[in-house]
């Protein structure tokens, strides 16, 4: 195995080369991570702002569960879709297994907690600044809501990148609903433990500072939009 | 600005032909936190007309007592009774400014957009009241700025507008010139002053003596959660009856 100078080298040499076979890999890693992060802000977004507007009998159960589920194994959320997505499961009419759309599934059911959980916090919060103000001006309980989660726009970007540097960094769902085929269901995570198996550390080692350096660019652009947008409206 | 108010701040028991909701009658009135008696028997009515200052030191219970006439908190004893029995019209036709008002963050004008969407406000003539209340309060040119990001006097102004924008029959005002200085605090009394001309019922708490004669054209004086004299404010301020309320004026209220 090369040094850490060796290893930067390659990284930087796979990511100007840029080969096919990369960014097929790439371009799936980012795919699948991003649009279910989009899938889990939207439920995580809506069950976190319902249980922070509204009481309800046994709502206190349900936040202890989610925020046990924020910790959630990717390994065995990975062999829940399994089992609903094979042949012999619930889903399996569907044909999902070792498909995009079942790793998608199994990092939308890992990221959900995580973004509902932390959503929670976010809106509570806002809650006790807002609700005296919003119920002046005339607002309803789904009205409040709406408003709270826009209010709190900022915060649940943050939310959303933690989402997905869960979602982008795990390897155990993916590997077990995807199969980790090379042209089909290969991700950057997958990648690198194949690499890892076969021996192949540079390489291995290599692929985790593009995932790193994507990771870094995709948090800088919120970041970004995020402070100017923070600028401007306080 | 007077031009300004006489053309949109039509009174509001005018708009749309829809029946008043005052006079408000507050009878046996007590509120309680936490084993404390924070109100006492509060009984009086409020008539449209008269711009009412709800005067009494720190801790009276003026902003309680707001809050319980507003609807934001239901009494623990006594009655809270407006003419109309539609909760939906005594809701709609009210509006509160908060002594540390919440903005949202959004735009000024948004702001005032908000809370006329929320009354079901024609898209043309919210743009119409935007303008209007921003002109009103000499914000017209912050329009585009972040709410958030307006200065301390500035938040107050854009409070009393989108409070005027739903054209209230009734608005209380709590303390809404206590964080504010000296110049914003006469431009706040100003625009108070014209919505109760412009047919308003204004009740405003404070503190402050100074306000309260410039005002107020009818005191209610509380101390410690207990009403101790309602009268006009001249009056008051002449000769009050209680002897609270006259060690209050001459400054020698014991804490």
């Amino acid at each position: 195995m090369q040094g850490l100078g060796g290893v930067l080298q390659t990284a930087v040499q796979m990511m100007l080369e840029l080969d096919d076979s990369l960014l097929e890999i790439i371009v799936l890693s980012l795919r699948v991570s991003l649009t279910a992060t989009v899938l889990a802000a939207v439920s995580g977004f809506l069950l976190g702002a319902v249980l922070a507007v509204w009481r309800f009998p046994g709502r206190g159960s349900i936040l202890v569960l989610l925020n046990a589920l924020m910790g959630l194994p990717p390994v065995v959320v990975g062999l829940m879709v399994y089992l609903l997505l094979s042949r012999a499961g619930p889903l399996g009419n569907l044909g999902l297994l070792f498909s995009e759309s079942a790793m998608i599934i199994a990092q939308w059911l890992l990221v959900t907690p995580l973004i509902a959980a932390l959503t929670q916090q976010i809106v509570a919060d806002l809650m006790l600044e807002y609700r005296e103000q919003l119920l002046s001006l005339g607002t309803s309980r789904w009205t409040m809501l709406q408003t709270l989660l826009w209010e709190g726009r900022f915060s649940l970007l943050t939310v959303m990148l933690a989402g997905f540097g869960r979602a982008i960094s795990e390897v155990g769902a993916v590997l077990i609903v995807g199969g980790n085929i090379m042209h089909h269901t290969r991700v950057m995570t997958t990648a690198i433990a194949l690499e890892t198996s076969k021996g192949n550390l540079t390489i291995a080692l290599a692929l985790g500072m593009v995932l790193i350096a994507l990771a870094c660019l995709v948090n800088a652009a919120v970041a970004f939009s995020k402070a100017y947008a923070e600028r401007a409206y306080g | 600005m007077v031009e300004v108010i006489d053309r949109y701040a039509v009174p509001a028991c005018a708009a749309g032909g829809k029946p008043d909701i005052l006079p408000l009658r507050l009878t046996g009135v007590s509120f309680e936190a936490a084993g404390h008696c924070l109100l006492d028997d509060i009984s009086f009515e409020l008539e449209r007309g008269p711009l009412t200052v709800i005067l009494g030191p720190n801790g009276a219970g003026k902003s309680l007592l707001l809050k319980i006439c507003h609807g934001l908190l239901a009494p623990v004893r006594g009655e809270v009774d407006w003419q109309s029995t539609s909760k939906l019209l005594v809701r709609s036709r009210q509006a509160m400014v908060f002594q540390q008002p919440v903005l949202l963050r959004r735009s000024v004008a948004a702001n005032i957009d908000y809370v006329l969407r929320l009354r079901g406000v024609a898209k043309q003539e919210r743009r119409q009241r935007i303008e209007a209340c921003l002109q009103l309060a000499g914000l017209a040119h912050l329009e585009r700025r972040g709410a958030r990001v307006l200065s301390g006097g500035e938040r107050q102004k854009l409070a009393l507008a989108r409070a005027w924008a739903v054209h209230p029959e009734i608005v209380f005002l709590d303390e809404p010139t206590a964080n504010i200085d000296p110049t914003a605090t006469l431009f706040m009394e100003s625009l108070i002053r014209q919505f109760s001309r412009a047919g308003t019922k204004v009740v405003l708490t404070s503190h402050d003596l100074g306000q309260a004669r410039r005002l107020a054209d009818e005191v209610l004086f509380l101390h410690q959660g207990r009403l101790l004299e309602q009268a006009p404010a001249r009056q008051f301020f002449d000769g009050p009856e209680n002897p609270l309320a006259r060690a209050f004026i001459q400054g020698e209220l014991p804490c």
